[in-house]
């Protein structure tokens, strides 16, 4: 601790060029927080996704609908603990041109929904209130905070489906607002009554969009997975099952080449701004040869020398990193940079520690070299080096 | 006249001096470039993707749809509806009959050739008039034009190239029928050559959509009559559709991928920007500081101060446009015409484009790197024109 004073009087000999290093590691550090919230964000909540649920769509495409009959003959598949169904709904809220981007809308079953979805917490009151109202709806937080939404306003949407009556203006009464139990859960969907939807549109009666299991044995979910579209072969509408992970995954990997080319471009500037500001901080220890080799003849013992300038470059590290990952999970959390596009945008806590750890590998990673040669130096030859 | 003889003078002893620097300076000159190349590169993602929604031809065409839509798999019209559109005025004629054909919108699942992961893939039902209502922007280049009633489809160059089943000739079986791909379409690399086309009346009932269309687009006889047909439609009470140009409805598709592409790709180039500019600085600061008995010698017989500044923005001018021009360059050959694919969000369905290095992306990254470079230099260049003289001579 007593050599903490030396290793702080060496950053201040060059304050300009301590203070520009820390900035460019601080900057580095803010770009990896970015590019570990973005690949959240394009991977679109799979590190969320329950390893025993099962999704069941239409083989031919998620857009073609399966008949309501399939659900007992699913229900009825050993190895099958629970299932619903949801629906695509495909609204807009007020100006079509602003959208409802990112929010997702699904017709449910309120209870079983929920059931499936454990991590959507939402208080038993407001349940009750949504079971009372065919025409009552519940939002994610996220949602309800950007449109300002609250508990009893009423929400027209302009739907692709048509009403009965000939109306595509769809009202709902918001019941409830659920929010997430951990950090990546989707807070944006819209949900309302399936059995009010179901009675109310002109056509597809009968119909859902997709179905959601919960299988026995999460082992066993391939298995289950096949018997379920054995169920269907060959009938009009044949079905493709997969764990929900394996279907986000599959959703995710749809974003392709620009998701990939992002963050093959953010990890590479992130290396390019650590290699220049690496180069700065071994430069500075070069240009103190000398002053190493001062120290060794004062009598200062050859792992301590090393010890010093390690210490010295990890110090600057840890200065700069940690200001960078503190002011980059600030504004990732002041939400995404593309106003609302991405509905799931946080810096998740096993990448701020995947940056704290690189943060450590920098430090010792641009000391080692001079470290080294300051290990290795004849006092005499240093000495003699102007 | 003197001041400039004197700033080149400097100039001149700071660029012979360079290569003693040559470690500090490459850093900066490669530290620019990668910014550059990156600044570049990301933005030339947005700009191919906005070209590919922007098709040769597509302001004399006419898109209609159910009002309240924003898209077009969100639409239904009924064949009576479609019918009525086809008649509108303003819609161009061969002989009697209306170049417009009223089309169906869906999506199938089949796997990426790169990747073996299944994507949706747009599937689009069209009328044998369709062809002719696209215009000269989209041709068949290799087998023919598909037959009406017929389980026969034509493929878009880039869904070919994308989606594995799609060589011409090719018979994949969708849902309970069998296609057979007899031809392949260019539409200039536009969005449509993401496309796979059918017979709308053979699409329809694979689909169960019954006589349901989803748009119609017509040609119309001049851009300038759009006004008159939308007119005629939007009045109309028989229907209820909105009317845009197929350019206007092709912008408000991207708008959703554009904001994610340029939102991300701002904050990138921002980031990065500050991160160059905090190492073009270290390194004229260290440039000063080894010359500094020079500066102060030059300074001793008689040069001024403004040649001081001149000269050390010059030379950080100089290293920042040298990396900048390697910077765009790197981008071009990199980036330029780069195939990729990915969901448009909006249409729920691929969209494969070129990334596109434009003339106006390649200065503008150039010019980034000038303003890094100069205030790179600024601070620097200050500190050199300060130095006490005296102090500074003693200097080791």
């Amino acid at each position: 601790m007593k050599y903490l004073h030396l290793l702080f009087s060496n950053l201040r000999r060059r304050k300009a060029r301590t203070i520009f290093t820390l900035l460019s590691i601080a900057v580095a550090f803010v770009l990896f927080s970015y590019l570990a919230a973005i690949r959240t964000a394009f991977a679109m909540g799979i590190e969320v996704a329950g390893s025993d649920r099962l999704l069941t769509i239409n083989k031919v495409s998620i857009i073609m609908p399966l008949p309501i009959a399939d659900m007992s003959k699913i229900a009825a598949t050993p190895g099958v603990k629970e299932v619903t169904h949801a629906s695509w709904f495909g609204a807009v809220y007020q100006d079509s041109s602003k959208g409802f981007q990112g929010v997702s809308q699904f017709p449910v079953v309120p209870e079983e929904y929920l059931r499936m979805y454990p991590e959507f917490k939402l208080p038993p009151e407001q349940l009750q209130a949504w079971l009372a109202d065919r025409q009552g709806a519940i939002v994610g937080e996220k949602t309800a905070e950007r449109f300002g939404w609250k508990i009893g306003d009423r929400i027209p949407l302009q739907a692709a489906w048509t009403q009965k009556n000939g109306s595509r203006t769809w009202e709902f009464n918001l019941r409830g607002i659920y929010t997430g139990d951990a950090k990546g859960v989707d807070t944006t969907q819209f949900l309302f009554r399936y059995d009010f939807f179901d009675e109310a549109r002109a056509r597809g009666q009968g119909n859902v969009g997709w179905y959601i299991m919960r299988v026995a044995d999460p082992a066993q979910a391939d298995k289950v997975a096949n018997r379920v579209d054995a169920l269907f072969e060959n009938s009009a509408a044949e079905t493709e099952t997969s764990t929900e992970k394996a279907f986000m995954q599959s959703f995710a990997k749809q974003t392709g080449d620009i998701g990939a080319m992002i963050t093959a471009i953010l990890s590479a500037v992130f290396f390019t701004i650590l290699l220049v500001a690496g180069n700065t901080m071994a430069q500075s220890v070069r240009e103190r040869i000398s002053e190493l080799a001062v120290l060794k003849t004062l009598g200062f013992p050859n792992g301590l020398v090393m010890a010093l300038v390690l210490g010295e470059s990890c110090l600057i590290a840890i200065l700069g990193g940690g200001l960078g990952l503190l002011l980059g999970s600030w504004l990732v959390s002041l939400g995404d940079p593309t106003g609302g596009a991405l509905p799931i945008f946080y810096f998740p806590a096993r990448q701020v520690a995947l940056g704290a750890a690189l943060v450590l590998l920098l430090g010792l990673l641009t000391g080692a070299l001079p470290a080294v040669q300051a290990l290795r130096l004849r006092i005499v030859d240093a000495l003699r080096r102007v | 006249m003197n001041g400039i003889l004197q700033i080149l003078a400097i100039i001149g002893v700071g660029l012979r001096t360079l290569r003693e620097r040559l470690g500090a300076s490459l850093a900066t000159v490669f530290g620019v470039a990668g910014v550059v190349a990156v600044f570049v590169g990301v933005l030339s993602i947005g700009e191919g993707f906005r070209a590919a929604m922007r098709p040769a031809g597509a302001d004399d065409m006419a898109m209609v749809m159910r009002t309240g839509n924003d898209s077009e798999m969100m639409s239904g019209l009924s064949r009576e509806s479609t019918e009525i559109v086809k008649q509108a005025p303003g819609v161009a004629r061969t002989g009697a009959s209306p170049v417009a054909s009223a089309e169906l919108f869906v999506v199938i699942d089949l796997p990426k050739r790169s990747t073996g992961t299944e994507a949706n893939v747009p599937l689009r039902g069209v009328q044998p008039t369709a062809l002719a209502v696209r215009g000269s922007g989209m041709r068949i280049v290799e087998g023919r034009m598909l037959a009406p009633g017929t389980n026969e489809v034509i493929v878009g160059r880039a869904a070919s190239r994308e989606f594995s089943g799609l060589d011409l000739g090719a018979v994949n079986r969708w849902g309970k029928s069998s296609w057979k791909v007899v031809g392949i379409f260019d539409a200039g690399g536009t969005v449509a050559e993401t496309e796979i086309w059918a017979d709308v009346a053979v699409l329809q009932p694979a689909y169960n959509r019954g006589s349901f269309f989803q748009s119609v687009r017509a040609r119309l006889d001049s851009p300038a009559s759009f006004a008159r047909f939308k007119d005629a439609l939007t009045t109309d009470p028989r229907l209820d559709v909105q009317v845009q140009r197929e350019s206007d409805y092709l912008a408000s598709q991207s708008t959703l991928l554009s904001q994610i592409i340029n939102g991300l790709g701002s904050i990138i180039a921002i980031l990065m920007g500050i991160g160059a500019v905090f190492g073009a600085i270290n390194t004229m600061y260290s440039a000063v500081a080894s010359r500094t008995r020079e500066i102060a010698t030059l300074r001793a017989i008689g040069f001024g101060r403004v040649p001081v500044v001149v000269s050390v923005l010059a030379e950080s001018l100089l290293l920042a446009a040298f990396g900048g021009a390697v910077g765009a360059g790197l981008a071009y050959l990199a980036f330029n015409g780069y195939q990729a694919a990915t969901i448009n969000f909006q249409s729920f369905s691929q969209v494969a484009f070129a990334f596109a290095v434009t003339p106006s992306l390649l200065a503008r990254g150039i010019f980034y790197a000038l303003v890094m470079g100069l205030i790179g230099g600024l601070f620097p260049a200050i500190r050199a024109a300060r130095l006490p003289i005296a102090t500074a001579l003693r200097e080791l």
